[in-house]
Parts: structure tokens; C-alpha cells; sequence
């Protein structure tokens, strides 16, 4: 067999799908494999439809794939769901108990008859299919009972009972080889975005939840001890950044995390963010929209929304990673950015991006560091809005002796007193402006673009943001060129052109109706030859992406 | 102490307003003079005519958004609890726009205290009516008087679980200095209901001066002697006379006491080591 897999587990909510998702993903892990797993969920506590997808790869990996090497279903939905998808070779471990399989290559598990035997719940029939699992593809039992151990923290002995039981009854099928490569730890990108932001000095994360974005809420609010810092929900999204703005302006490194239709909310926050100069990060993970959308899947709308929401001239910075290192690093950075410039920032990321769970690179920690901000230097008269040479006034915050610090929403004076003058009303927003030519430079100078496949080709996608994933891996079996850009605005226009040297004909990939990303490249000249949308709230396979580029 | 700005003073001659920002000065002084630094304290403003008391302050200021200053306020006090902060907000931006923020703020009972600055109009922009605007009310958006029954804002924050509840009089500026001097030393969230005549659009001056009185400050730990006095008035009648004073005070944790309990303050980079928690 190939050292690429692909396992389907599924079941109904409630049935322990994702839980046994993620420990299959840690045993392949342990093999020294790269992972990637899809969650796919519907909007409902119990019954319905879900699904884990992992993919365990040699190299890394960042989307699932078509076909299926195990299937392994909790109820027969997944059976009648997923069969087709299966490989040739590929092997459906069920629970025989509830269906009877007459095929080659159908394992059947006992998982009710184990389960009841050993005085467990319905749902640790999840455990059982685990351990079958691990048998088929032969990993031994005391790999199997440590990482169980690690994980099912209750009813531990129950959970092991079931798993012998279930592991001495089934038959191994096939050898899956150990790597030579360390195990790396398996985040999800939220938990990603979450630790970038801490290593960056974030200090206060307020949110209101909403889906695909509330992971990064819990994970911080469980680690609020071991990270030191402060979390708190508030009563709505508009609550939430205007208590974010109140919190930078004390002197807290402060983020907020949503998804599109909070981010709307939030808008009028972005604005005061700009007039007043206060730092702002907003984490937007972008959901199947418009409206309430398609509430647990995947969608790229969002784009030109977060680009020109607010109202006024707002200078911003947006940035949108397409993995779990590439959102370390970015949340990290751009909370550096605002900060720099005391200007609103928006990271885009989607669900893709938020709820995948990625083989994580920890060396990405050691380049995020904590930029410090210009500070006042103490001498004289403190003036908030100071103006200076590139626009960019030094920072002090309420409570510093000798200090007033005037933040205003309304045009103002250097001190902070609203003015209406024509006279100095202009010469304000020149200096706002002045900044914007600083992050324009600065955006320059950070690796803003990625290229991947075949940099000699004389075609390329450009495609960004999760898409990235399998686009990347499109490119590289077509022999093509990807593009990806990650800062998005002030855009890199000349790494985009620098990338797109030599380049005869370009496709865009994305998963939205418009095809938003192309209006965009518009602005700066680039024409796309070709769209390749998608906008069933599903994340694009690499296969589809080759499918639709062979003639391209 | 110098607590004057050089920005002119905008509001209309005659003005509610001056006789809040009287007693206020006159609060901040007192406050001064009782260890509070002056460093600490951080005004927050919203949008209309009582929201430009900040710029007549030479003080830490942070002028939100229209309905957002309550908000705005409880951003800074969790971001450094350390600060005193005092909202000034008028009765549109607070019982109209922005009343889902009251209401949260008194719930959790975080340690700021809230001026309400209550003409009983829209001002700015040149009148319409708000929340605590009488029925009958005429301005431009109901020239046939408002058909609304007004809202009673402190019944609100007594059901809303606010832990000092008091109201006063802006020509009352002795009485007022007093209840803000009080009111920011509590601990816990403080709300301070202000009747203020508005002497282009609502000129209620004659209508107060005749029926404000100063209720007896006892027994503020009882919930049923604060609604009593709270519902002598229904911002509608006009036959009634008008209690002012602190109405409801008691004691209890502050959010951001128990929000915070665990947080070890740090500046620049966080030393703690993620790796050992991805482990």
C-alpha cells in the first residue's frame, strides 16, 4: 500500500465519531505519519450525520482526499453514505450487531454484544471500532492501550475492557509501516490561531460564540491559567469589540474571534478602531454565508466583505493563512502589526482552517515573538495623535504618571479635543494616510506570497486561504504553478507580479459564487483566464481542482 | 488642580449639563483629596450633547460610539482594573440604543460607575423621543406626541440586579457631587440617574424644581423599599412628586474580581512555554 491513507469514520451525533477521528489520527500519528483530518458535522446536537476523514501521508498533507482506504461506520448511514467512495482495496469495519455485510473486505464488530458485555454505554461502542481498527492495519496493544490510556481519561478501565475485547477479536489484515519521522502534535487551527496570538503577548481574548470561530474561545478559556492570560464572553458581538477597543486602549494586547455574521456586528467597532487609532484584532473564520448560511460548513465569502466593512476610510491589515502553521504565524504577526501601526486588523480564515486538526510544526513558536509597540518617550507635553514623520503617534496608556490620554471617536486635535476645522480635520486624516503607506511597505517586506508546484510552469493557480490545500497538491500533479497570496491588504502587488513572471494563463480557485478573489487581482491589473468555484459549502478535493485544470 | 481643557465649551446657554459638569469637577477634587490619583481616572463618553463633557476635562478620556461607552468603559476597566472609570451617556444612546450593554453591565456588577445624563430627548439632533421621553411627547419624528409609554431606567437596573441605584437633580449640584462621589467609591457597578432639563427642546426645569425632593437615605439593603421609592414616579405622571437620592446599595464580588483571579499580570512577551502545554 501506499504511504497516503484515507479513513472515514462516521456515525449519528452523539455516537463519538470525531473522538475516535482523533485518536485514530494520534496512532498514525505515533507511526510518524502527517496528518489532516476534515470534520464534517451538521448543525444539531444529536442524530444526523457526521463524519471524521483522516489522512495520514508520508509528507504533509493539508485536505482530505476522494477515495477511502477504511470505512469505518458506528451506524449504517455511514455504510450507505460513504461505500462508494472506498477503494478497490479499501476495508468497511462495521458493527455487526446492527448490519451484516455479505462482502470481501467487510469486517463486522460486535460493537453492541462487546459494549454490554463489559457494562459500558452505547457510545463506547466508539472504543471498540478503534481497537479493531488498530488490529486490521497492526499496531500492537500496548501502543493501542497507552495512547487510550491518554486520551480516555473516563471511565478508563471500561473503556480498556472494551478495547481488548474488541482488539483480541478481530483479525489483522494489513502491515502499516512506522516512519522514520517524529511525531509531530495535532492542533486544530484555531488552537493554532490561539497559540500564535499568546507567543505575540496577547493578554485579553473576548468573544461571543459563533460558529466555526468558538474553538478558539474554548481553548483559551481552558487554558487561561497555563497561557496567563484573560478571557471573557460578553453579551453580543457589537459588545464585544467596543469592550476590546476599551480594553487595547488601557494597554491590553486584546482579540476578538467570530465569524461572518458577528464580524458584521463588529463593523462599527473597525471604524472607531481606525478613528481613534486603537489596535484591533479580529479573528473572522469565514462559514457558508449569506445569512445564517450553512451554519457548520465551509465557505470563502467573506472576502470582499472584510476588506471594505466599516464605514469611512479605515486603513487595515488582512491576512488569510491557509493552514494550522501558517495561522500560528499570522495571528502572531498581525497582532504585532496592529499594534505597530494602532490600526484594525482582520485574519481570514474559514472553517477549513479553523476546525481541520494539522500535523503542527512547534518550530513555527520560535519566529512568533512579541514586537514591542512605539511608546511615548516621556518628554514633554503627551500629545495621543501626535504628528510625525510617517504618521504613527507613540503609544501611553491611562494610569502613567504625567499623562492624559485622550482617545477620541470624533475628529480631533493631537491632544484629543474633536474638531470640525476644515483645516485640521484634513491634516488628521493625512496622517492616518501616512500610516498606510508604512503598512504598505512593511507588507512588502514580509513574505506575503507563497508560490508552490512547478515555478518554471507558464500556468498557475492562484487560490488562497484553505484552498491553498488542495490546490497546492492540484498544482503539483497537473505540474503547474500555485500562487498563494496571504496578505491581502495593503496588497502585495509587486511579490504577486514577481510570482507571476512568466506566467501565460491563470486559474483562480476559490470556494465562493463570484469568484471574489478576481475582483481584487482586477485592482492591481491581473487578468484571471479561468474560475474554478465551488460553493456547496464543501471544501474542494485535489482531485476535483485537477479534474477541471487537465485542459486548462 | 487644573481639570479644565482650552476646547470652548459648545452646550447651549442655560444647559443641564453645566450643573453636571460642576459637580463633577467638584467630585474629582474631593475624590483627589481622598487618594484616588488623578492619573487613574478615565472618562468615557458616548455620542450627544452629555458626551462632550470629556473634552472640557483635563483627564484620561475615551470617547466611544453612540450606545457603546458603557461597553467601551468595561473594555478598560478589565483591561486594567486598576483605573477608575465614569461613563457619561445621555438617556437615547443608553435606554435606546445601547440598553442591552446596561443591563449586562449592572448583571455582572463590574466595578465602573454610569452617569446617565436624562433630558428626556434626543438633543443633537434637535429633538425626537427616547425611551424615558413622556406619551404625548412632540418632537419632529412625532409631531402628534409620542404614542410609547416611557421606560422607569431604574426599576430596569433594580430587576437587572445593579448593585447602587441612586438618582439626582442637575440643579441639585451639591446633592449630585455627593451621590458621584459615592457612587465611584463603591465597589461594584454603580448607576446614577440624572434628571436634566433640556432648554432648547424638553425644558423641564419649572417641572422638577417643583416636585424634586430628597428621599430618606435608610434601609438601601431592601429591595422592595428601593422600588418603592422608584415607583413614586413613572417618568409619565405629572402629579407625583420626585424622590432623588441613592436608593439601593449593596455589596457584593465584582466581576472582574472573579474573572481575573488566576491572571498574573506581565508586560511585553508571555513567558510561559506553549510547548510544554502542547505536550
Amino acid at each position: 500500500m501506499t504511504k497516503d491513507y484515507s479513513i472515514l469514520i462516521g456515525g449519528a451525533a452523539g455516537q463519538g465519531s470525531r473522538k475516535a477521528g482523533l485518536i485514530i489520527a494520534k496512532l498514525l500519528s505515533e507511526f510518524g505519519y502527517r496528518i489532516f483530518i476534515y470534520d464534517d458535522y451538521q448543525s444539531l446536537i444529536r442524530g444526523g450525520h457526521s463524519f471524521s476523514q483522516i489522512r495520514a501521508s508520508k509528507s504533509n498533507v493539508l485536505s482530505h482526499r476522494e477515495k477511502i482506504d477504511f470505512l469505518l461506520a458506528l451506524d449504517e448511514t455511514t455504510i450507505k453514505k460513504h461505500q462508494a467512495d472506498l477503494d478497490k482495496k479499501g476495508i468497511i469495519i462495521y458493527n455487526s450487531d446492527e448490519v451484516s455485510l455479505k462482502k470481501k473486505n467487510a469486517v463486522g464488530v460486535a460493537m453492541e454484544t462487546i459494549v454490554k458485555k463489559a457494562g459500558g454505554t452505547p457510545i463506547m461502542g466508539n472504543t471498540a471500532l478503534v481497537a479493531a481498527f488498530a488490529k486490521i492495519i497492526g499496531i500492537d496493544w500496548k501502543t493501542l492501550e497507552k495512547l487510550l490510556k491518554k486520551e480516555l481519561k473516563k471511565f478508563q478501565e471500561l473503556n480498556l475492557k472494551i478495547a481488548e475485547e474488541a482488539f483480541s477479536s478481530t483479525k489483522n489484515l494489513v502491515k502499516i509501516e512506522k516512519l522514520d519521522q517524529k511525531p509531530l502534535p495535532l492542533l486544530t487551527g484555531n488552537e493554532a490561531v490561539a497559540l500564535g496570538v499568546v507567543k505575540a503577548g496577547l493578554i485579553f481574548y473576548i468573544a461571543y460564540p459563533m460558529t466555526p470561530a468558538t474553538g478558539i474561545l474554548h481553548y483559551l478559556a481552558k487554558h487561561k491559567k497555563d497561557f496567563n492570560i484573560k478571557v471573557a464572553q460578553l453579551e453580543n458581538e457589537v459588545g464585544v469589540v467596543n469592550a476590546a477597543l476599551g480594553a487595547a486602549y488601557a494597554g491590553a494586547r486584546t482579540m476578538v474571534g467570530t465569524s461572518g455574521g458577528g464580524f458584521a456586528l463588529m463593523t462599527e467597532g473597525l471604524s472607531l478602531a481606525a478613528q481613534s487609532e486603537t489596535p484591533l484584532v479580529v479573528i473572522e473564520s469565514q462559514r457558508m454565508s449569506p445569512g445564517t448560511g450553512v451554519a457548520t460548513y465551509n465557505g470563502q465569502g467573506d472576502l470582499l466583505f472584510v476588506l471594505t466593512a466599516g464605514h469611512g476610510d479605515i486603513l487595515r491589515f488582512v491576512i488569510a493563512p491557509g493552514d494550522a502553521d501558517e495561522a500560528c504565524f499570522w495571528a502572531g504577526k498581525i497582532l504585532n502589526l496592529s499594534w505597530k501601526y494602532q490600526t484594525p486588523s482582520i485574519l481570514l480564515i474559514d472553517k477549513e482552517v479553523s476546525e481541520s486538526t494539522f500535523s503542527f510544526d512547534t518550530g513555527i513558536l520560535d519566529e512568533v515573538k512579541c514586537e514591542k509597540s512605539l511608546l511615548w518617550d516621556k518628554k514633554g507635553k503627551y500629545l495621543r495623535y501626535k504628528k510625525t514623520r510617517n504618521g504613527i503617534s507613540p503609544l501611553a496608556f491611562p494610569g502613567e504618571k504625567n499623562v492624559i490620554v485622550k482617545a477620541n471617536s470624533y475628529e480631533h486635535d493631537e491632544f484629543g479635543i474633536t474638531v470640525e476645522d476644515e483645516k485640521e480635520v484634513e491634516e488628521m486624516q493625512n496622517k492616518r494616510l501616512k500610516k498606510f503607506e508604512e503598512m504598505r511597505k512593511e507588507a512588502d517586506k514580509l513574505p506575503a506570497v507563497n508560490v508552490y508546484g512547478k515555478k518554471s510552469a507558464k500556468k498557475a493557480i492562484i487560490a488562497w486561504g484553505s484552498t491553498k490545500g488542495p490546490a497546492k497538491e492540484a498544482a503539483e500533479k497537473l505540474g503547474i504553478k500555485m500562487i498563494q497570496p496571504v496578505i491581502v491588504e495593503p496588497f502585495p502587488e509587486k511579490q504577486m507580479k514577481n510570482a507571476l513572471k512568466g506566467v501565460k494563463k491563470i486559474a483562480l480557485v476559490e470556494t465562493n459564487g463570484l469568484g471574489q478573489m478576481e475582483k481584487v487581482l482586477n485592482c492591481y491589473g491581473i487578468k484571471v483566464d479561468k474560475k474554478v468555484l465551488k460553493y456547496n459549502a464543501r471544501p474542494f478535493l485535489p482531485g476535483e481542482i485537477e479534474k477541471k485544470l487537465r485542459k486548462f | 488642580m487644573e481639570l479644565n481643557t482650552y476646547a470652548k465649551n459648545t452646550w447651549c446657554p442655560g444647559c443641564g449639563n453645566f450643573g453636571i459638569l460642576i459637580a463633577l469637577k467638584q467630585a474629582i477634587s474631593s475624590l483627589v483629596g481622598k487618594g484616588i490619583a488623578k492619573e487613574k481616572m478615565v472618562m468615557v463618553s458616548g455620542i450627544g450633547c452629555s458626551s462632550k463633557i470629556i473634552d472640557y476635562l483635563n483627564l484620561n478620556s475615551f470617547s466611544s460610539l453612540h450606545g457603546r461607552p458603557i461597553i467601551s468603559a468595561e473594555g478598560i476597566k478589565l483591561g486594567n482594573p486598576g483605573l477608575e472609570v465614569i461613563v457619561f451617556a445621555g438617556d437615547g444612546g443608553t435606554y435606546n440604543e445601547g440598553i442591552s450593554h446596561l443591563i449586562h453591565a449592572a448583571k455582572r456588577n463590574i466595578d465602573i460607575t454610569v452617569l446617565i445624563h436624562d433630558n428626556r430627548s434626543f438633543a443633537l439632533t434637535t429633538s425626537q423621543f427616547t425611551a424615558t421621553s413622556p406619551k404625548g411627547f412632540k418632537g419632529k419624528s412625532t409631531p402628534e406626541g409620542s404614542i410609547e409609554e416611557p421606560l422607569n431606567p431604574l426599576k430596569l437596573m433594580l430587576a437587572s440586579n445593579a448593585t447602587f441605584i441612586a438618582r439626582g437633580y442637575s440643579s441639585k449640584t451639591e446633592h449630585l457631587r455627593d451621590l458621584i462621589i459615592e457612587g465611584v467609591q463603591h465597589k461594584g457597578f454603580s448607576f446614577i440617574e440624572i434628571l436634566q432639563p433640556c432648554i432648547s427642546f424638553f425644558n423641564t426645569f419649572q417641572f422638577y424644581n417643583t416636585r424634586v425632593y430628597k428621599a430618606k437615605e435608610d434601609n438601601l439593603i431592601s429591595k422592595k423599599e428601593a422600588l418603592k421609592k422608584i415607583e413614586e414616579w413613572d417618568y409619565n405622571k405629572n402629579n407625583t412628586r420626585i424622590p432623588i437620592g441613592i436608593f439601593y446599595k449593596i455589596q457584593k464580588p465584582t466581576y472582574e474580581k472573579s474573572l481575573f483571579k488566576d491572571f498574573d499580570s506581565f508586560k511585553g512577551e508571555n513567558k510561559v512555554d506553549l510547548k510544554q502545554v502542547l505536550k
